[in-house]
């Protein structure tokens, strides 16, 4: 199955770093090394191995071995594998969009929305459509946090609502409306089948639809959400993996006030 | 009395379990003067009536919105129905589709004295009992003949959306070793006030609980279970609006475990607590009579609240839904209380405070089934630190003896499970069971240590939390946010134009013939 411990494997590429053409590293630059695991709905056996093999190769992984096999239940096996990438990639030109807000904390942006805003601010959030799940938005807004970093409801000067989760979107605008809302913030968990990207899209279109849309500003966030998805919804700002309440309330007064919002 | 590992003081544990019972008894006292739109339909359904009309209604639902709409629910279903029964000749289901037609008002029909209803409706009594008493006997034939897993049961889930793919996943499953599946609902199930009816193929993040995906499942875990010379359990969820419905439907179709949960509805799907409450006694009772095991969904709280400072509260709820499950005559043995494993794993002995509270229930609940959930709020992405959490948290389960061992997921907070994910969990808890299986008997826990204080701390904290609870009653508690840090107020919530207070022809005789004869 190995080799042992010690790789035998000749080296005979150019072992320069070169940011026109990256590629994995494992021990040494260049070798491309990719480990991964999936499964195939074929018996285990030989064959099973060799088509493991060929769909590595086919994905673009030299010298693919497979380091172990196992039937999970019949007709199925499951594979663990190791390759050396072919591909490289460009990462001098590489450009992606960010949330462009210097983050602040929790008192910095209290004294930045009593300076620049005068006024408390309101922040209506929720888990919109179906889904059921409100460790999102909890980590957000509750008084408490998430990992250290409290939510949007200890804020001094934000006035937070969470409205919880299967909140639907006609419900979540109206009451943002009640509440005079600067801000409108979904969560979204559940990504099975893609119904966050159906149940954002949505939003906006109720938002536009009701002529709103430029009257609040909307983030959304969750696991799976990346700023890039949310622009390209029609959103102002997305929230994703790694970002924490000082990061959603530092975009949202930054907004407000390169907006003129008073 | 029982020997505490842990130096629990049993003197203490008995005064926390009086203080749970005061509280429940308060509950029991509200719920038994109403009914809910809900249990209504679960009569009929015992009754008998099951299909759909032509626009996809459940007929249960029609018979109880034709009644609701004239004003007379709170005389219940099995009065009309008896009264219809008599004056037409015809059985339940036919009467339903005569509504159902709009050829049939059951509120216009002539009223019969208490003796002629109880004679009409004995004989659909005794043919639903007994066909809820021949499926219990199947499963205790299954467990006399093929046998079960040892404990802690291998729990997994499913949730493809499609019935048939569970299947698949299900059966490969059991074959890996896992002892208990759970089909996981669709989302947005919970607040549905109808059950969905027949075999389907599509959902969200889960399969629609229906009467028709239940019998699949069954069959496919029947046939996997001979195969492997191991009977394997199957799970639903016996919660949201349908509670006691989809207990009837689990108690018809062979269903071994359910959640079942009404705390857990109010606090985290917003479900109107006296809805609930109502839904839940009936459900239990049905849970109970048919050999379920029910599952409590205290594991969620400290995926809001904080693990370390909330774990009082689990306790204190555990005490208090092991009170509410004994009123609806459900044994100890068929209690799945919740407890979890969701310390930030970054704490530093966070182990043994785990530890210490998962034998301090083991110890609290001598007989229960206990339910144990794996760490889901620390989960990354990080699958493969992911995967270490999920050992440390098997270690704990077969170290003090859990009854139903939720297994975790090393890709948690990313997909629902891959069959590969399944066989890679099922692999650890199954090295860990065995490597580990006595360390229970061979470990003791050093007095004034850190577990010893901790269990102490938190029984302490629960009698803090259940005198406060007892002064003010377990509504207000939840009003005022005590559990998982969620407020919710007592006429808030979805589902409360579904209860009606019972008037005085109201009859349900399963309650009694449930509870008393097991």
């Amino acid at each position: 199955m190995s080799e042992g411990l010690y790789s035998m494997e000749a080296k005979d590429f150019d072992k320069t770093l070169d940011f026109t053409k990256i590629k994995p590293y494992g021990d040494t630059m260049n070798d491309g090394k990719v480990q991964l695991s999936f499964t195939l709905p074929v018996p285990c056996g030989a064959e099973a191995v060799e088509a493991a093999k060929q769909l590595l190769r086919k994905m673009g992984f030299d010298n693919p071995s497979v380091v172990y096999y196992k039937e999970l239940t019949p007709g199925f096996t499951f594979f663990n594998c190791y390759g050396s990438c072919t591909h490289t990639v460009d990462y001098s030109t590489i450009y992606v969009p960010k949330v462009e807000s210097n983050t602040m904390d929790m008192y910095e942006t209290d004294e930045y929305i009593k300076e620049n805003l005068g006024r408390k601010i309101v922040i209506v959030g929720a888990s919109t459509g179906t889904d059921a799940h409100t460790v999102g938005i909890d980590a957000i807004m509750n008084m408490k946090g998430y990992a250290g970093h409290y939510g949007l409801e200890r804020y001094e000067m934000i006035e937070a609502y969470n409205l919880g989760s299967q909140v639907p979107n006609e419900e979540f605008i109206a009451k943002g409306l009640e509440l005079h809302a600067d801000a409108l913030i979904i969560s979204q968990t559940v990504t099975q089948k893609d119904v966050h990207i159906q149940n954002l899209t949505n939003f906006i279109e109720l938002m536009e639809a009701e002529g709103l849309r430029d009257k609040m500003i909307c983030c959304c966030g969750g696991a799976r959400i990346t700023h890039e998805l949310a622009k390209e919804l029609g959103f102002d700002a997305g929230f994703g993996m790694n970002t924490y309440a000082d990061d959603v309330a530092s975009f949202v007064v930054q907004e407000m006030v390169k907006r003129g919002m008073k | 009395m029982q020997r505490s590992k842990l130096g629990l003081d049993f003197e203490k544990v008995e005064y926390a379990r009086g203080l749970a019972k005061g509280i429940a008894e308060d509950v029991q006292s509200f719920v038994e003067q109403y009914t809910t739109v809900a249990v209504e339909r679960t009569l009929c359904r015992l009754m008998g009536i099951d299909g759909v009309d032509e626009n996809q209604v459940p007929l249960p639902n029609v018979v109880v919105e034709a009644l609701k709409d004239k004003g007379v629910l709170s005389e219940g279903a099995l009065f009309f129905i008896a009264n219809a029964m008599i004056q037409t000749g015809l059985k339940p289901q036919e009467i339903a589709e005569k509504v159902a037609a709009g050829e049939l008002d059951i509120t216009q029909v002539v009223t019969r004295d208490q003796r002629q209803i109880a004679a009409a409706l004995q004989p659909v009594i005794d043919e639903s009992m007994t066909r809820i008493r021949n499926r219990r006997a199947r499963r205790e034939h299954y467990l006399d003949t093929i046998g079960e897993g040892p404990k802690p049961y291998l729990y997994i889930i499913v949730a493809t959306g499609n019935i048939y793919e569970d299947v698949v996943q299900a059966q490969a499953g059991a074959r890996q070793g896992a002892d208990v599946i759970a089909v996981i609902r669709t989302t947005g199930q919970s607040l549905l006030d109808y059950v969905p009816y027949g075999a389907t193929t599509e959902g969200f993040g889960g399969t629609f609980a229906t009467q028709e995906n239940f019998r699949i499942m069954r069959k496919a875990l029947d046939e996997v279970g001979e195969e492997q010379g191991r009977y394997i359990r199957l799970c639903n969820y016996c919660s949201g609006l349908c509670m006691p419905e989809i207990a009837i439907m689990g108690a018809f179709e062979g269903l071994d475990v359910m959640l079942n949960d009404a705390l857990y509805g109010i606090l985290f799907r917003d479900i109107n607590m006296q809805r609930t409450l109502v839904d839940q006694y009936m459900s239990r009772i049905i849970n109970g009579f048919a050999g379920v095991i029910i599952n409590t969904g205290e594991d969620n709280y400290l995926t809001t609240a904080d693990a370390v400072e909330a774990a009082h509260t689990v306790l204190a709820s555990d005490l208090i839904n092991e009170q509410l499950a004994l009123m609806a005559g459900l044994p100890e043995e068929q209690m799945g209380l919740g407890h979890a494993f969701e310390m930030d794993p970054m704490l530093e002995n966070g182990f043994l405070m785990e530890l210490a509270q998962a034998q301090m229930t083991r110890e609290i609940f001598p007989k229960a089934t206990l339910k144990y959930m794996p760490p889901t709020k620390f989960m990354t992405g990080n699958i493969f630190r992911g995967h270490i959490q999920d050992a440390l948290f098997n270690m704990i389960g077969i170290w003090t003896h859990q009854g139903i061992q939720l297994l975790g997921m090393p890709t948690e907070a990313i997909h629902t499970p891959f069959m590969s994910d399944r066989y890679l969990s099922i692999e650890n808890a199954k090295y860990i069971f065995n490597n580990m299986k006595s360390i229970g008997e061979e470990m003791e826990f050093v007095e004034g240590g850190i577990c010893r204080n901790r269990a102490k701390e938190v029984l302490g904290n629960t009698i803090k939390l259940l005198e406060e609870i007892t002064k003010e009653g377990l509504f207000t508690a939840l009003e005022k946010g005590i559990f998982g840090d969620v407020k919710r107020p007592k006429n808030g919530g979805k589902g409360l134009e579904g209860v009606t207070m019972k008037g005085d022809n109201y009859l349900n005789p399963f309650v009694e013939l449930m509870k008393g004869k097991r």
